[in-house]
């Protein structure tokens, strides 16, 4: 179905989509039209966390944004938090610290540390908890994924490599 | 759809379309939209109009956007003007969802469980409805008419929400079965009006529509030692708390049962009303 | 190896080198998931592709009396609307019955079930085909308490009954001079793994089908969709999409059979993604059940007899129900040394959604009951909880109430010592985000209790009662790389980490390569299900790697004259002990060997008329102490502390064993204080994340590791025995043990609902 065109910038680049349903998320629109399936589709009804991407720097679920509203704004996926063929700090703490099991939260649990560390470089335990809050995941319990943030963030304080 | 980009922007447009989709937050328009349950034509997109995303204070009063997100309730400066509304925002959603819900989504959306709902009953919160052909003003109650139905007519949006700067301590309190990300099986607001001599109670999911336990204000409002500041004897807190359960009207429902709405209600009245003003 | 080894709060420390059995290898699929490049199977893509979708029955229990796809048929974009006679060949399929329509053809006998199939090329155009077909149901009313299902007429023409198993074990006449009763309850548990059920289907040129789908056991898949298409296993062809958590929710098929018949209808691609609400009503949940218990012991606390009758609800279709309830029958008395029992398991039909496997299998339900059980009898007796455990627990040598003497390893006091004796680093909760109710502010520190419980459980590993389980793997060695071919489904387990250890173990390979598992390439791997893929899946490929070895060093000896035990493999060379002889690996299989296997464990024997034989092949046990803070006016709860101890055999890979555990502990506490699949006569009331509550981050504590006992368990390879289903099994009983310890409630239902609490375990 034909649509009036609307422009997306997302990890810096900008996208014309011409295609589609009015009623597409940004979700949908990533991963079906622009070729970016990292941000994942586990409940598109914000409760899970695992199509969260950054919004003009704010995490927000991208199954909740109406992809014809985001133009104009600032969108980065998991795929544009480091140059390809590298990893960002906290996607080596994730591979270096075993949080990865299935890895469907995977991504948006990155997105989410990723900005909470922007803000934060030396979160306590509830603090990580409460910023990870709406990243739902079933496999690991959070106990390593706690570690990643906790490996990550003393790579951000400039105590270790990562 | 229609970014708009000013008030009048999204006034023109709505008049134009008054069935369009309002959208601001999306979280709760487009959990409905990715299910298939509402068709989209039009949008008007009014998230980003500026003017709904500010806040300033008026005297004794604050003028709140209607496209504040939780997380700006949560900022200091706001925050200390309105800690009820700040601790209801805390207790929404997620950061994801708190990023991007706002204000004026919750009282449109008019649903017994919106978090912000007991807050702004609580504080006789007052909406400016803005459409092309001008302003009308409403309270809170007047706007919600049952549940998820509202006072909104087509080509109108949310514009603003006065609420007052009370002197006294606030508490809002949820009560779900998880501790984060929870819709409320039973919410409180509590806020105190020193100058004023009030208490005042907003009440959450028990009722179809925003609540205020007027007759348990009434009655502490009358046995508080305003003067002296000692705190009320256990009876008043009793015949409070009865009085706070009493104006309930709870269903059954998947989230709880109303025989443990009405005791989770009145177990918040007394902790909320000890939290503010001691217990003997 | 240098650099500072921290330990976490587990003890256990990150990898510091070496690629073998033993150290924490970092997942080979770590680096795509992290980045959001690995496939899952909602990411599968075609430029051809359309999109399926299913039309569900939103009746519990109707007969179908037409079905009119007119209307949907003609919308443009719709490629192909399906029904029950379109099925081509059997019209049934199941685990263990073929009881279960492909789609509905005369009744719909649960909520969800299928009953139409759409392909279009949008899934906006798929969802307005799905309205427009017009289905006239003559709505029956439903059959849904399981305690009515074996004496209502039939929902199907199998029966009502799936099945009965009655055990019995030693003197039926003794009695114990204490005795203590209790009925208890545990509520429907959904897998809620996090992607949803999808798949791909491409028609083959010559009328076959490639299916691209998550699921647990691919040759099983593919003998069921292969006589539903009506065509030859070979036809099918199943290759494993990346699967986003299991659980047990993908041992039954899904979509599969759908895809297929729709891609093989429009000669096109057809991609499905179910939607969370209807994943909800697309799998099997875990059985609902009602356990009544009598437990007799002496005075001094030594166990008598133990009678039980359990009630399983298994819904509509019996999935895999059958296994479900000797499984619960048979570890229904807990790990201990039970001289006497009388245990009836039943698992019946009704109109309720099916239930299946979930982690656990049978042994979560029974372990809450018998754990309330054991302390209540602890009660009764004044004696403390753990002594009463410890008194009875089993050990390597002792009988199960099956007969079976338990010749591996059995831990049971080792896994409860170390457990209690592990200090506590619970501290009181200061932060009012750390009390219960969290963000809610509901709680000050004055309205909380502290409670703490303690549970042991114990279960199989792997099938049981005779099947004929087996593992198939390939090894390929050439040019120094080793290729392994294995049809194990990853699930997120970690088993791609385990091959790469595995035949690093065996052929000191620097480079392994695991091909993408699929019917085409290799036999059947078994389920990843049961805690059995590491022993069965990692055996076969050990064994594999072991016949390529010995190949090696046959031709090495004979190539170069040497004697062959004289020989050994070691870092990428073939050298003689004697030291004058050195083959690099690379050269060594420029000419490449290869070996396929099967390996198999131990058979086991099937259970007699009286629940007896020796129908296990293993044994793991494992315990949790919970520690809880509760609010008693509200009744919220807040898990603090789980501390665990897990008899596992031997750690292949520490950071992956802990990502189990604590993993399975999340879906212990999950069940004990907020998971459950609500119904309503039959109808799901929350088939959403909403309202299907699974702990978030702040509702989880930490999970200390007490030990991980390692006695190495004979017969598995390495000594490994499975980890993956004991937490989710102690977990559950000990939080809701702890739960009652802080409010003295008898709190017989998990989960633990507020108004359990407050309104003291009667009404709501």
């Amino acid at each position: 179905m034909s649509i009036d065109p609307y422009a997306l910038t997302v990890n810096g680049r900008e996208h014309e989509i011409s295609e589609g349903w009015p009623g597409e998320s940004l979700l949908w629109v990533l991963r079906e039209r622009l070729g970016l399936p990292g941000s994942k589709n586990a409940c598109e009804e914000g409760e899970c966390g695992s199509c969260s991407v950054r919004l003009d720097g704010e995490i927000v679920c991208s199954c909740l944004v109406l992809a014809a509203s985001a133009v104009g704004q600032e969108i980065t996926t998991v795929e544009g938090i480091a140059p390809d063929g590298t990893l960002s700090d906290v996607q080596q703490a994730f591979v270096d610290a075993g949080a990865v099991q299935c890895g469907f939260c995977t991504p948006g649990l990155v997105m989410a540390i990723d900005v909470l560390l922007d803000s934060d470089t030396d979160p306590d335990d509830l603090t990580v908890r409460e910023a990870i809050s709406g990243n739902l995941c079933r496999c690991t319990g959070y106990g390593r994924v706690i570690e990643a943030v906790n490996l990550a963030a003393a790579s951000r304080r400039g105590e270790t490599d990562l | 759809m229609t970014i708009a980009t000013s008030l009048e922007d999204a006034c023109c447009a709505l008049a134009s379309h008054p069935d369009a989709l309002v959208l601001a937050g999306g979280t709760d328009l487009m959990v409905a939209v990715n299910r298939g349950d509402l068709p989209v034509h039009h949008v008007v997109a009014i998230g980003r109009v500026p003017e709904l995303r500010g806040w300033r204070r008026e005297g004794d009063h604050v003028r709140l956007g209607a496209a504040l997100t939780y997380t700006d309730l949560l900022k200091p400066d706001l925050a200390v003007l309105q800690p009820a509304l700040a601790q209801a925002a805390r207790s929404v959603g997620s950061p994801q969802i708190r990023n991007t819900g706002t204000l004026g989504g919750n009282v449109a959306t008019g649903s017994p469980a919106g978090d912000t709902i007991p807050v702004l009953a609580a504080l006789d919160a007052v909406l400016e409805l803005r459409s092309a052909s001008g302003t009308r003003e409403m309270r809170l109650d007047e706007f919600v008419t049952g549940v998820k139905r509202t006072a909104l007519e087509g080509g109108e949006l949310i514009e603003a929400i006065r609420v007052p700067v009370l002197d006294g301590p606030q508490e809002f309190c949820k009560v779900g079965t998880r501790n984060a990300m929870v819709i409320s099986v039973v919410s409180l607001a509590l806020v105190v009006d020193r100058s004023g001599r009030t208490v005042r109670v907003g009440l959450g999911s028990v009722a179809a529509s925003p609540l205020r336990a007027t007759e348990a204000e009434a009655y502490i409002g009358g046995h508080l030692d305003w003067d002296g500041g000692r705190p009320p004897s256990a009876e008043v807190v009793d015949r409070f708390t009865e009085l706070v359960v009493g104006a309930t009207s709870p269903i059954d429902d998947h989230r709880g049962s109303a025989r443990y709405r009405r005791h989770a209600v009145g177990v918040l009245a007394g902790r909320a009303l000890a939290r503010a003003v001691g217990a003997a | 190896m240098s650099g500072t080894r921290t330990t976490d709060r587990t003890g256990v420390a990150p990898r510091t080198g070496g690629p073998g059995i033993g150290e924490s290898v970092p997942r080979p699929d770590g680096v795509p998931k992290v980045t959001g490049s690995f496939a899952f199977s909602s990411d599968l893509w075609h430029d051809r592709m359309l999109w399926g979708g299913t039309l569900r029955s939103p009746h519990p229990s109707a007969r179908i009396v037409s079905v009119d796809i007119g209307a949907a048929v003609t919308i443009t974009g719709v490629h192909a609307v399906l029904l029950h006679d379109d099925v081509p060949g059997s019209k049934a399929y199941g685990l263990e019955h073929s009881d279960q329509q492909v789609l509905a053809g005369e009744v719909v006998r649960h909520e969800g079930e299928p009953v139409a199939i759409v392909a279009a090329d949008h899934p906006e155009t798929v969802r307005r085909a799905l309205d427009a077909i017009v289905v006239e149901y003559e709505v029956v009313d439903p059959l849904t308490d399981p305690a009515a299902a074996e004496t209502a007429p039939p929902i199907h023409p199998d029966g009502n009954l799936i099945r009965r198993i009655h055990l019995r074990h030693g003197d039926q006449q003794v009695v114990g001079e204490v005795q203590v009763e209790g009925t208890y309850e545990v509520g429907m548990q959904d897998q809620a793994f996090l992607g949803p059920e999808s798949g791909m289907a491409i028609p083959a040129e010559g009328g076959g089908v490639d299916l691209y789908i998550a699921t647990q056991w691919l040759h099983a898949d593919r003998d069921q969709v292969a006589a539903c298409l009506g065509l030859r296993p070979e036809r099918v062809r199943l290759t494993l999409a990346g699967v986003g958590g299991a659980f047990g929710a993908r041992e039954d098929l899904s979509m599969h059979v759908h895809l297929c018949m729709l891609a093989m209808h429009t000669g096109r691609p057809v991609k499905m993604v179910y939607s969370r609400e209807e994943s909800f009503h697309g799998h099997v949940h875990r059985h609902p059940a009602r356990m009544w218990y009598r437990h007799h012991a002496d005075r001094d606390g030594t166990l008598v007899r133990v009678e039980a009758r359990l009630l399983l609800d298994g819904g509509a279709y019996a999935s895999s129900s059958s296994a479900v309830i000797a499984n619960a029958t048979c570890f229904a008395a807990g790990p201990y040394r039970v001289p006497s029992a009388d245990i009836e398991g039943v698992v019946v039909r009704t109109n309720n959604p099916p239930c299946g496997a979930m982690r656990g299998f049978g042994a979560v339900q029974t372990c809450f009951a018998h754990e309330a059980q054991m302390d209540l009898l602890a009660g009764a007796l004044g004696m403390d909880p753990v002594e009463l455990r410890l008194r009875n627990v089993l050990a390597t040598g002792d009988r199960l109430v099956t007969g079976q003497a338990i010749t591996g390893t059995a831990p049971g006091a080792e896994v409860i010592r170390t457990c209690v004796d592990h200090p506590s680093a619970a501290s009181i909760a200061e932060d009012p985000m750390a009390l219960p109710g969290g963000a809610g502010r509901t709680a000050d520190p004055a309205h909380v209790v502290r409670g703490e419980a303690l549970a042991v459980g114990f279960k199989n590993l792997m099938f049981s009662e005779g099947f004929d389980d087996y593992s198939s793997a390939a090894c390929r060695l050439a040019d120094g790389v080793a290729t392994i071919t294995c049809a194990c489904a990853e699930v997120g387990q970690g088993f791609v980490t385990l091959v790469q250890q595995i035949a690093h173990e065996v052929l000191g390979v620097q480079e392994v390569v695991l091909e993408p598992a699929s019917t085409e390439t290799i036999g059947s791997a078994g389920s990843t299900s049961a805690s059995r893929q590491t022993w069965m899946s990692g055996g076969a490929v050990q064994k594999a790697c072991e016949e390529v070895r010995a190949r090696l060093l046959a031709r090495v000896a004979d190539e170069h004259g040497v004697e062959l035990d004289g020989l050994v493999l070691v870092d990428g060379l073939v050298a003689s002990l004697t030291g004058d002889l050195e083959v690099d690996l690379v050269s060594a299989t420029s000419d490449p060997i290869h070996a396929e296997v099967e390996f198999r464990h131990a058979p086991t024997s099937p259970l007699d008329e009286d629940g007896q034989g020796d129908a296990h092949v293993s044994f793991a046990f494992s315990a949790h102490r919970a520690i809880v803070d509760v609010d008693v006016g509200l009744g919220l709860v807040k898990v603090v502390e789980l501390t665990t101890s897990q008899d596992v055999g031997r750690v292949l890979n520490p950071v992956q064993v802990v990502g189990q555990l604590e993993g399975g502990a999340a879906q212990g506490v999950g069940l004990a204080v907020m998971e459950e699949v609500q119904l309503s006569d039959g109808r799901i009331r929350n088939a959403s994340f909403t309202d299907y509550l699974v702990p978030t981050a702040l509702d989880m504590p930490p999970v200390e590791i007490a030990a991980l006992i390692e006695q190495p368990e004979p017969g598995a390879p390495f000594g490994a025995k499975g980890v993956g289903e004991p937490p989710t099994i102690t977990s559950t009983a000990a939080v809701a043990a702890a739960i009652r310890a802080a409010t003295g409630l008898a709190l017989p239902r998990v989960p633990v609902r507020p108004s359990d609490i407050v309104f003291g375990g009667g009404a709501t």
